[in-house]
């Protein structure tokens, strides 16, 4: 009996001693900002993952408790900080759903345009990033001398390159004129010789398929089970574009000039593609907007009651003198419905939605996030098991984890 | 008496030579949490090339930099993690906040949020800015390499003399309501769970033998 | 989105349920021990396989709230694209609602997430921890009645001096 039991003792011991514990983070390259794993490893297979994260939690929805629907953009802005507006159409699409405000068509397509904007400039990112983990540092520098003219526009039309705080209850905080348009035909023009760069570096390269394909792979039942949306699900095979099946904004009028890229692999490669072929589908929605832009002003009239007049009406009128005064000062505001009303975009990164509770301030009195990253990195620790050490970085890149967005 | 010298020989004082050498060689620590980060890398990629200025050879392991770059918010998890990778890093280092959200908290005057590095690591240069622009960045980089020229010296005794707290002044946290210890670096990256809290719970402040006997 | 067969599949196995609409969103209100049949029902038999979110509000200063928090769920039918807002509400102290991981695989953090934030528990979730802050935390920080501005937490970490390090 004792010598059975020492035996078995010894061989918990050995079972324990060729499994060992490698901390990644939270302070790493790959991590491009703040998450923490803890892998099991057996040699250089990855036996188990146990993300930590919270390094970056902010308190962005108490924060949001505290600052009108207007002030709360210059937070929200900073969620998804690699695709800013991005956020502030989702955050105004619901605040509008919740005050029921219809827009004029010419901030639409402005909106649509800055939102495609920001898929590029997300994508851009991502692809540029993902490949600087796997080695290849050109593609890096490529994407971001595209990011810099994106910004750019961003700067010419907000006054700011990185948080435009562009949108506006009810419309933008200021009109574009003809020289952004000018300087944004300029970017359409350019971007695919770029785009063609980048895919002619990474697309075919060997050493990079060789480390994309056939790694993480997702089938198409766990991206639903898991809740995946944007690129990670389409690349699943799951078709589901809020943009066609959800229209918002101007994609209901603009649904034939672009398609829903998809791929069945459901590995990092075919996420790559994914991410590759939308920024193409991209411009094309870009160009459609642009060519059919409306005329006629920005931001929806003084009867919205929620939107700042613009200079001149206040002037000359008093109804927009009495608005401007009430949305200005601090103790006035407008009322809003005491409802509450969930609300989503498809954000470069998957469905971001808000759900907001409104109790009839023009403070939300709760504003829940639903993050994308958050939703898509609690899928990690599946996609990761049974591969080798390095293959955490592809995955992690091919998912697009924002640490601002995945903490809040 | 004069020595005639070799052409390719030259005489300098110890001191300005080492700060000459360490001013040109800045190697980078990023520790990138957020929105900052992404113009930190900004500077380092095509259009603003940080090369231009000796400091591109970002490393993230701490053993090598001299020069921390806190490109971010850093909230009550990430502070230990910070300051022991601080204290990684070898003598001579500097340290740059880069950003509303780490000189200050910025817009995010929050429960997590640490309101300032400044508070708990000590500081060089800050750069204002959400984000700064990279231009500015850049400045502080220069700004960092004057003041290595003119107070830097090869024993590294102007930090010796930084013995006082430099940060804003501390914030009282009541007793009754710091009933919460987040952490401290020491113990920072191992699991929460088999840190013993209990013993934290009590201590408002708790005082480093290692530190002390400095 | 026409909603009316769902909602009569769903009242022929449960009897008359409390429903509100507002916009496009329709939100079906049931009780706490109704939670897991309901969600099992809709999941299995009416098809809403997309769990978009779960999350929670306070309504510790809402007008006129009668309870202290709701927690909602929101789903969508991916083959249909119908979407759905089931919620329901709870007082202090019995604060446990039925884990949906056993459902929703993706429930996990989400779930996480609302203990760490507001302390509901989940039952049968088979890891609760806290997910954002840190495990020495006490507070449940979005609950009304915790400051934004925290209670000191964040000031309270040993200082390094430039002579020390
Ligand atoms: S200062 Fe602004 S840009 Fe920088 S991390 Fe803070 S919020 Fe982001």
């Amino acid at each position: 009996m004792p010598l059975e039991l020492v035996e078995t003792g010894q061989e918990q011991a050995t079972e324990q001693e060729y499994l060992w514990t490698l901390n990644f983070g939270p302070q790493h390259p790959a991590t491009h900002t703040t998450l923490r794993l803890i892998l099991t490893l057996d040699g250089e297979r990855v036996v188990k993952a146990v993300p930590d994260i919270g390094f970056l939690h902010s308190g962005f929805e108490k924060l949001g408790e505290d600052l009108t629907f207007n002030q709360y953009v210059t937070v929200v802005d900073r969620m998804n900080y690699i695709s800013p507006i991005a956020n502030e159409i989702a955050w105004f699409h619901v605040v509008e759903k919740l005050l029921g405000i219809e827009l004029t068509p010419r901030c639409k397509y402005l909106r649509t345009i800055f939102g495609e904007l920001m898929r590029l400039h997300d994508h851009l990112l991502n692809v540029g990033t993902s490949a600087l983990d796997l080695g290849a540092f050109t593609p890096f520098l490529y994407a971001f001398y595209q990011r810099e003219l994106i910004y750019d526009l961003c700067e010419y039309a907000s006054g700011q390159r990185f948080h435009g705080s562009y949108l506006r209850v009810g419309g933008l905080l200021y009109d574009v004129d003809d020289a952004w348009i000018r300087k944004l035909r300029e970017f359409l023009n350019g971007f695919p010789k770029a785009h063609g760069d980048i895919a002619r570096l990474l697309s075919r390269n060997r050493i990079f398929i060789e480390r994309m394909r056939g790694i993480g792979v997702l089938s198409k039942e766990d991206a639903i089970n898991f809740s995946c949306s944007g690129p990670v699900a389409r690349a699943s095979g799951v078709v589901r574009d809020l943009r066609k099946d959800e229209p918002y904004l101007a994609y209901g009028e603009l649904r034939d000039a672009f398609q829903v890229v998809c791929s069945d692999a459901g590995d990092c490669y075919a996420r790559y593609l994914v991410r590759m072929e939308e920024m193409l589908e991209s411009i094309k929605i870009i160009r459609a907007a642009v060519e059919n832009l409306p005329g006629g002003p920005v931001n929806v009239g003084v009867e919205g009651k929620a939107v700042l007049p613009d200079k001149n009406a206040t002037y000359r009128s008093i109804e927009a003198l009495i608005q401007h005064f009430e949305l200005i000062m601090t103790n006035r505001g407008y009322p809003a419905p005491v409802e509450e009303v969930y609300g989503a975009i498809e954000s470069p990164n998957g469905e971001l939605g808000f759900y907001l509770v409104s109790d009839g301030t023009d403070r939300p009195y709760r504003c829940r996030t639903r993050p994308p990253s958050l939703i898509h990195f609690a899928v990690f620790p599946h996609l990761v098991v049974g591969h080798q050490l390095s293959d955490v970085v592809a995955i992690l890149g091919s998912l697009n984890i924002i640490a601002a967005e995945l903490d809040r | 008496m004069a020595i005639g010298l070799p052409d390719s020989v030259f005489l300098a004082k110890l001191d300005p030579l080492a700060n000459w050498c360490r001013a040109n060689s800045l190697w980078p620590m990023p520790f990138g949490t957020a929105c900052c980060g992404i113009e930190l890398m900004a500077t380092g990629a095509s259009r603003h090339d940080i090369a231009r200025f000796g400091a591109e050879a970002m490393r993230f392991s701490p053993r090598q930099c001299d020069l921390m770059i806190v490109a971010g918010r850093v909230v009550m998890k990430m502070l230990p993690v910070l300051q022991r990778i601080w204290l990684q890093m070898p003598e001579p280092k500097w340290c740059i906040s880069m950003g509303a959200c780490a000189s200050s908290g910025g817009v995010f005057d929050t429960y997590a949020v640490v309101q300032g590095v400044d508070r708990f690591i000590p500081v060089d240069v800050y750069v204002p800015g959400c984000p700064p622009r990279p231009e500015q960045l850049l400045q502080a980089v220069i700004d960092i390499q004057d003041k290595i020229r003119e107070t830097g010296s090869v024993r590294a005794k102007e930090f010796f003399r930084r013995t006082r707290f430099e940060g804003p002044e501390m914030v009282a946290v009541r007793p009754q309501e710091a009933i919460v210890s987040p952490g401290d670096y020491r113990t920072a990256t191992r699991f929460w769970t088999e840190l013993n809290i209990a013993t934290d719970k009590l201590g408002v402040k708790t005082v480093f033998p290692e530190l002390q006997s400095h | 989105m026409d909603h009316a067969e769902t909602l009569q599949k769903l009242e022929q196995r449960f009897g008359t349920l409390r429903t509100s609409e507002f916009r496009d969103n329709l939100r079906i209100i049931v009780r706490p021990d109704q939670v897991a049949e309901v969600l099992r029902f809709l999941k299995e038999q009416l098809g809403f396989d997309f769990l978009v979110d779960i999350t929670a509000v306070d309504y510790l200063h809402y007008p006129e709230a009668q309870d202290r928090f709701g927690v909602v769920w929101c789903l969508l039918n991916t083959a249909s694209g119908e979407r759905l807002i089931l919620k329901t509400f709870l007082n202090e102290p019995d604060l446990t609602l039925p884990s949906a991981c056993s459902l929703w695989r993706g429930a996990d953090w989400m779930e996480r997430e609302l203990y760490d934030m507001y302390g509901i528990v989940f039952e049968g979730h088979p890891d609760l921890r806290r997910l954002l802050l840190p495990e020495a935390f006490t507070a449940f920080p979005l609950r009304k009645d915790y400051p934004l501005r925290g209670r000191g937490e964040r000031h309270n970490f040993p200082v390094i001096t430039r002579a020390e390090s």
